[in-house]
């Protein structure tokens, strides 16, 4: 049988292999800056949106990019203070968002099977017009985090070094938080609102298990971004499971592969070495006091 | 010309005075040490002059222009005192190196030959360019401290600031510290750095400011060790039971780790 003779899961594969590729490249920045869990909040956010977008019957898409936008942009500004109430604002935005977006979807004409929809991403639902969407949104995402690498890099690594060298932090850091909001947004049709952050998130966890440097990592993460979304999909289409979970699942399991393989690679080497030579002992001290120079 | 010039600086930090009324400057070239106890403000001061801490009141002047319209931002290399947050993500000794070419080559444009020159030749000075791919989490604490030495220099700044360079790094590398801002100073390059005690930093310095109570209590040669601080290898965990002069004395907590 073969799955993609039909349009609409060529159109789901088409949307998943993009946010597999953008998710993580995103991503890497919010974990290097340990905000690894705002696009969560930010999907609970985007709920509203969709929930503005069903009961005006426009594109819920485009609200949904609207307000997870401007939900974005509070919770930058609300990081950049630095309050320790600042927690507690970012909890009464993310809950407010995803209560809002409930109660809307509820007041709205449409069922309660379309809000699972959007929470958990749907194979059946990505139209002509939202491919379209998530293709224009997605490129530019990519493009904006593989090009601004070396400013995003210095931002997220070390913020006050950044601002020292005349970096335009806190322009960087808004278009951090408008590129999460969208990538957020796009995601949602098949990955689902719930479940984004995990593109986001997985695979930066198991390439830096292998990975030595931030390119590496980004370049590896983006693979098993790639790779999990377009299984996910197939999968999703041949057993009839939810996308969004089937992807992250994959993503999970590549994940705990990795860490269980370069354990017990790191263990055998060590063995290796033990059994083996013993004048590996003397090499390692040489260069201890070679780095101590 | 001045390189820094602070005048009747102040800093309050919710309600609270941490600077008042300080003046001083370091000139083209010069050497300067600023000295004081934990919570005396000598680290807030060079974070006002970087533009980090906002000023209360007051003028800051780097290179003869008013901060606020300074944009050559290049010209000044920055050490903070431990590397950034470091969470998970991986990054090598080359690729953080890397970042202090940004000033000068804007965000835009890709890094060019000169720009991984640069990146080397400032690994070359700090001694770690065997280390260039391997990740900054396998480096020692000095290691680590030279790397953010690296770069500073990467971007071929005319001014160092450094923010205690030396607490908490072992003997050998405070050395190659020294020799690393020797070399820089030779070259005519300007040097503002926070201590609490200098160490092998001790001859390269032309001017000391010692910072009590959010003021400069002393401002000149570098002032002699008294007391049980002369003693080689002294910790200063002890309470201090006689006044010493206060210009030079710092308090007992000052020995705590910064974390």
């Amino acid at each position: 049988m073969d799955l993609f003779q039909y349009d609409f899961m060529i159109r789901a594969l088409v949307g998943a292999l993009i946010i597999g590729l953008t998710a993580p490249a995103l991503g890497i920045y919010l974990v290097q800056r340990r905000l690894s869990l705002i696009g969560d909040g930010i999907g609970h956010v985007a709920l509203t949106g969709v929930g503005v977008g069903l009961l005006l019957q426009q594109s819920p898409v485009l609200t949904a990019v609207i307000v997870s936008v401007v939900g974005a942009i509070g919770v930058e500004l609300v990081r950049e203070r630095g309050r320790t109430s600042g927690d507690l604002a970012l909890a009464l935005l993310f809950y407010g968002g995803i209560a809002g977006g409930v109660v809307l979807v509820g007041l709205s004409d449409s069922n309660s099977g379309n809000l699972v929809q959007y929470l958990f991403g749907s194979l059946i639902t990505t139209t002509r017009a939202d491919v379209i969407v998530i293709a224009v949104l997605g490129v530019a995402v990519l493009v904006a985090m593989l090009a601004l690498r070396p400013a995003l890099f210095a931002v997220c690594n070390d913020e006050e070094y950044a601002k020292v060298s005349g970096l335009p932090v806190r322009t960087l850091n808004l278009l951090l938080a408008v590129t999460t909001a969208v990538t957020v947004t796009i995601a949602m049709r098949t990955v689902g609102l719930l479940l984004v952050s995990a593109l986001m998130v997985v695979p930066v966890a198991a390439a830096q298990q292998v990975t030595r440097g931030f390119r590496t990592t980004m370049a590896v993460a983006m693979l098993i971004g790639v790779v999990a979304a377009a299984a996910g999909v197939t999968v999703s289409g041949e057993v009839d499971t939810p996308p969004g979970a089937t992807i992250v699942i994959l993503a999970i399991a590549v994940f705990l592969a990795i860490t269980v393989g370069s354990t017990v690679w790191r263990v055998v080497r060590q063995r290796m070495n033990l059994d083996g030579n013993h004048q590996h002992a003397e090499p390692s001290d040489v260069v201890l006091q070679a780095g101590a120079r | 010309m001045s390189v820094v010039a602070v005048r009747h600086g102040a800093v309050t930090y919710g309600g609270r005075h941490v600077l008042r009324d300080v003046s001083f400057e370091v000139a083209t070239g010069q050497v300067v040490a600023i000295l004081g106890a934990n919570g005396s403000g000598k680290s807030t001061l060079v974070r006002t002059i970087l533009g980090l801490v906002p000023l209360a009141g007051g003028e800051i002047d780097l290179f003869g222009t008013p901060r606020a319209r300074f944009r050559t931002w290049a010209r000044i290399g920055y050490v903070p005192q431990r590397i950034g947050a470091g969470s998970g993500v991986p990054a090598t000794v080359g690729e953080v190196v890397a970042s202090g070419r940004l000033a000068r080559r804007g965000i835009f444009r890709p890094a060019r030959a000169a720009d991984r020159d640069a990146v080397r030749a400032a690994l070359e000075d700090v001694g770690l360019l065997d280390r260039i791919n391997d990740p900054v989490t396998t480096l020692s604490g000095g290691q680590q401290q030279r790397t953010l030495i690296a770069r500073a220099l990467a971007g071929r700044p005319d001014l160092l600031v450094l923010d205690e360079p030396t607490a908490g790094v072992d003997a050998a590398s405070q050395e190659a510290f020294a020799a690393v801002l020797g070399r820089f100073a030779e070259r005519g390059g300007t040097i503002l750095l926070v201590a609490h005690e200098l160490g092998p930093l001790e001859p390269l310095i032309d001017k000391a400011v010692v910072v009590h109570d959010g003021r400069i209590a002393y401002e000149g040669r570098v002032p002699e060790p008294a007391g049980h601080h002369a003693a080689p290898g002294h910790d200063h965990v002890h309470p201090h039971a006689e006044p010493e002069r206060p210009a030079i004395c710092v308090a007992p907590t000052d020995r705590l780790p910064a974390n």
